[in-house]
């Protein structure tokens, strides 16, 4: 390590971006504990630590940090798992610009504390040195079930464990993880290495979980209560059917949503020759979004050997998506085509995909979401040659849960309605949070309405 | 779990097993599917539930080997057990939440093509059960692929009628042709028809009973890689809107249903998955990778 200037951050070594174009292994490779120890001893330990307070699952991060800085790697464990089930994941894939270091003090001066790789750091540490979750509570004779097994379901299932209750969680794939699995690529956030021991981790707590079982379908909510014997219910049933933008030639071939180009390839495995799941993925893609799933998805198609394309309808500023994954995204040479947006999907005589046409934008006054609205530039129509396009505009609710449970309050968007302090639905005794709740939006979001729902099932059923 | 209790070979290429499924056989309805996963690397396969036993927890699927995924299904053996089965999927057909008194005013004339039979079953099982009429057509290419003729008939009994493309067993000609001679020849009269069999013959129906002005209801069963409303492959047009077959369907009013547009879908994975069963069938010499090279 060269000079240390307490202003920078201590940089994060990754792979090279043409190497890892071409390869699914994790991009980032972490710190190790002499990069760990130097870069925690930026921390100026607030007396006032806005970061916590920035965090959804409020981590005692001055208190992890300062542990680092010691080198006592598993009281800094110790200190996480008090708030987070998932801090592998996490360390991931948390937006950390826009929570604990968005607010970090030393970032006033120079680089905020690279929190989010300490959190990393600390995880995989204690992993690899088999440091496991303790614990404590006496048994409580009262049994949850948790639907779902995706961010908010794991952690939710995970907070109610460790406070003693009898945790199962119904998944509908056949693998647990939710987006975890199915979603995040793995040169993001590694399948094997990383989220299944934290699965293990929360299993290890005591939590059963049931995969191949649809909850809706198999059983309903209300069956898990009267037949099953749950005293109460949590639906972290996650984020639903894609959305489709409504134009021409969205039907023709080699269009996918995003849900199922990366579902093939992450929980289908469809990159890895063994595996049967296809995957067509032409010479030339264009992904439509600008979220953090539009930067998955484009990152896939390229490591497929794909010439990539975003086309997103704003500017830079407004892209949603984590502001580490478009750097990444465009270190490895995926062009955006901001400002732009599709017309109409073209296609040829067999209905194959052979291009897009896209018009510029222009951003006009704020709209609703206090974004400046895109508006059209009249006659600044073209055509991208392309023969695989991306549709990455989110989600709406997945109905089999809402449309099989009695009395569930649901909004116009279709997503379950809560209290957003406790999580409770209008039926009682059962919680709802992350997507389902609130539409797609992000892992650690999920796991905070995942730990609020737990701490209000537990006040629920300590008061009965 | 998941274990097959029973295996037997329909056809060259069609297998019926039954298999261990508790939280399938506890809850499914006629109309619904299931989600079929071989090994670790198997695809999800998107079956129709032939047949179920609450008592016994098991259902009984019918797939037709197509594809590499479901190749590696027909190796299966009685004993062996399937990595996963999840289900019921998808809307139960529609008269399930009617009325019975309203139903068995009502006659039903269902039309199956080829292994659409199988899904077909449950259903005029279901009504039989009930007291409710119904005619039944089963049609396919010769008496060598004909299946189920004897659950069929034990149910339907003399409101069966099989034809055969080649003239080779009872009927000779396509479904369609049947549906004219009991409706315009007989003078039968019909109040819904279903139609379940491959997408082709669905279209010719939904043609003819249009004509007809014979509602018709028709199961679609394209490509889908979760099944459970997440990843959008399934979607096809149904009256200029976007549906998606494993939430929405699998059944749908087979006048709206855009047919063209779902069949030119469905090609999408056919010399994909040609490319797969040829490597299973002789080895791993067919390699080819997105963008042309690896």
């Amino acid at each position: 390590m060269g000079e240390f200037d307490v202003k920078v951050r201590v940089p994060v070594r990754e792979q090279e971006p043409e190497v890892r174009a071409k390869n699914f292994d994790e991009v980032c490779l972490g710190y190790n504990k002499e990069e760990a120890m130097q870069e925690a001893s930026r921390c100026l330990n607030c007396k006032k630590p806005f970061c916590v307070e920035g965090c959804p699952v409020s981590i005692n991060i001055p208190g992890f940090i300062e542990k680092v800085k010691d080198g006592d790697f598993e009281a800094a464990s110790r200190i996480i798992a008090e708030s987070s089930s998932l801090p592998a994941v996490c360390g991931r894939v948390c937006p950390q610009e826009s929570q604990c270091e968005g607010v970090c003090v030393r970032g006033r001066m120079g680089d905020p504390v690279s929190i989010g790789k300490l959190e990393r750091f600390t995880a995989d540490w204690a992993r690899e040195n088999n440091i496991k979750p303790r614990v404590n509570a006496e048994r409580k004779n009262k049994k949850v079930a948790v639907v779902g097994s995706g961010p908010s379901g794991l952690t939710c299932a995970g907070d109610l464990a460790k406070a003693g209750y009898d945790v199962t969680i119904y998944e509908a794939l056949h693998k647990a993880g939710g987006v975890l699995v199915y979603g995040i690529p793995e040169f993001r956030l590694p399948k094997e290495k990383v989220v299944e021991p934290e699965i293990e981790n929360v299993k290890a707590l005591g939590v059963k979980i049931n995969t191949d079982y649809i909850i809706g379908k198999s059983k309903t909510v209300d069956e898990l209560i009267e037949d099953e014997g749950f005293d109460a219910v949590f639906i972290g049933s996650g984020a639903g059917l894609p959305m489709f933008m409504g134009i021409p030639g969205e039907q023709a071939l080699g269009v996918y949503s995003a849900n199922e180009f990366l579902t093939r390839n992450n929980l289908m495995k469809a990159y890895l020759d063994n595996y049967d799941t296809p995957i067509n993925c032409g010479k030339k893609t264009v992904v439509v979004g600008g979220g953090n799933v539009a930067m998955d998805a484009a990152r896939t198609a390229l490591r497929l050997g794909s010439e990539v394309h975003i086309v997103y309808r704003r500017s830079e500023k407004e892209l949603p998506a984590r502001a580490e994954e478009v750097h990444h995204a465009k270190e490895e040479g995926i062009q955006f085509d901001l400002l732009t947006n599709p017309k109409e999907i073209l296609s040829d005589e067999n209905g194959n995909v052979t291009g897009i046409r896209v018009i510029r934008m222009e951003l006009g006054e704020p709209d609703e979401s206090g974004r400046r609205k895109p508006v059209e530039v009249a006659g600044s129509e073209y055509e991208i040659e392309c023969d695989t396009v991306i549709m990455a505009l989110g989600t709406s609710p997945n109905p089999l849960i809402s449309s099989t449970t009695k009395g569930l309050e649901v909004n116009k968007r279709k997503c379950i309605v809560v209290e957003e302090e406790t999580g409770a639905t209008s039926r009682e005794g059962v919680y709802a949070g992350g997507d389902a709740v609130t539409g797609a939006a992000t892992v650690i979001l999920a796991m905070g309405a995942g730990k609020t729902a737990a701490k209000s099932i537990d006040e629920y059923l300590s008061g009965k | 779990m998941f274990e097959i209790i029973k295996a037997e070979m329909l056809t060259d290429n069609i297998y019926k097993l039954v298999v261990n499924a508790p939280n399938v056989a506890h809850a499914c309805q006629p109309g619904q599917f299931l989600i079929v996963r071989t090994d670790e690397y198997s695809e999800r396969i998107a079956l129709t539930i032939c047949d179920y036993d609450r008592e016994a927890q098991t259902v009984t699927i019918v797939l037709q080997a197509i594809g590499a995924s479901t190749m590696k299904m027909l190796s299966l053996k009685e004993g062996d057990r399937f990595a996963d089965v999840a289900g019921p999927l998808g809307q139960p057909s529609e008269f399930v939440h009617e009325d019975i008194d309203e139903l068995k005013k009502k006659k039903y004339l269902f039309v199956a093509g080829g292994v659409g039979t199988a899904p077909v079953y449950p259903q005029i099982k279901w009504l039989k059960e009930r007291g409710i009429d119904f005619d039944v057509i089963v049609g396919t290419k010769s008496r060598d692929t004909l299946i189920l003729e004897k659950e069929m008939e034990a149910v339907a009994g003399d409101h069966l009628y099989i034809t055969t493309d080649d003239g080779s067993y009872k009927r000779h000609g396509m479904v369609t042709s049947v549906i004219e001679d009991l409706v315009k020849n007989e003078g039968r009269h019909y109040d819904v028809c279903v139609a379940i069999g491959p997408m082709i013959m669905m279209k010719f129906v939904v043609k003819l009973t249009k004509e007809l002005d014979l509602p018709t209801i028709v199961s679609m069963n394209p490509i889908m890689v979760d099944g459970t409303g997440m990843c959008g492959a399934c979607r096809l047009m149904v009256d200029g809107q976007v549906k998606f077959a494993c939430v929405d369907g699998p059944e749908f009013d087979g006048f709206k249903v855009d047919f063209d547009g779902a069949m030119k879908r469905m090609a999408l994975y056919k010399t994909e998955e040609g490319r797969k069963l040829l490597e299973l069938q002789e080895g791993d010499t067919h390699k080819g990778n997105c963008g042309g090279e690896k």
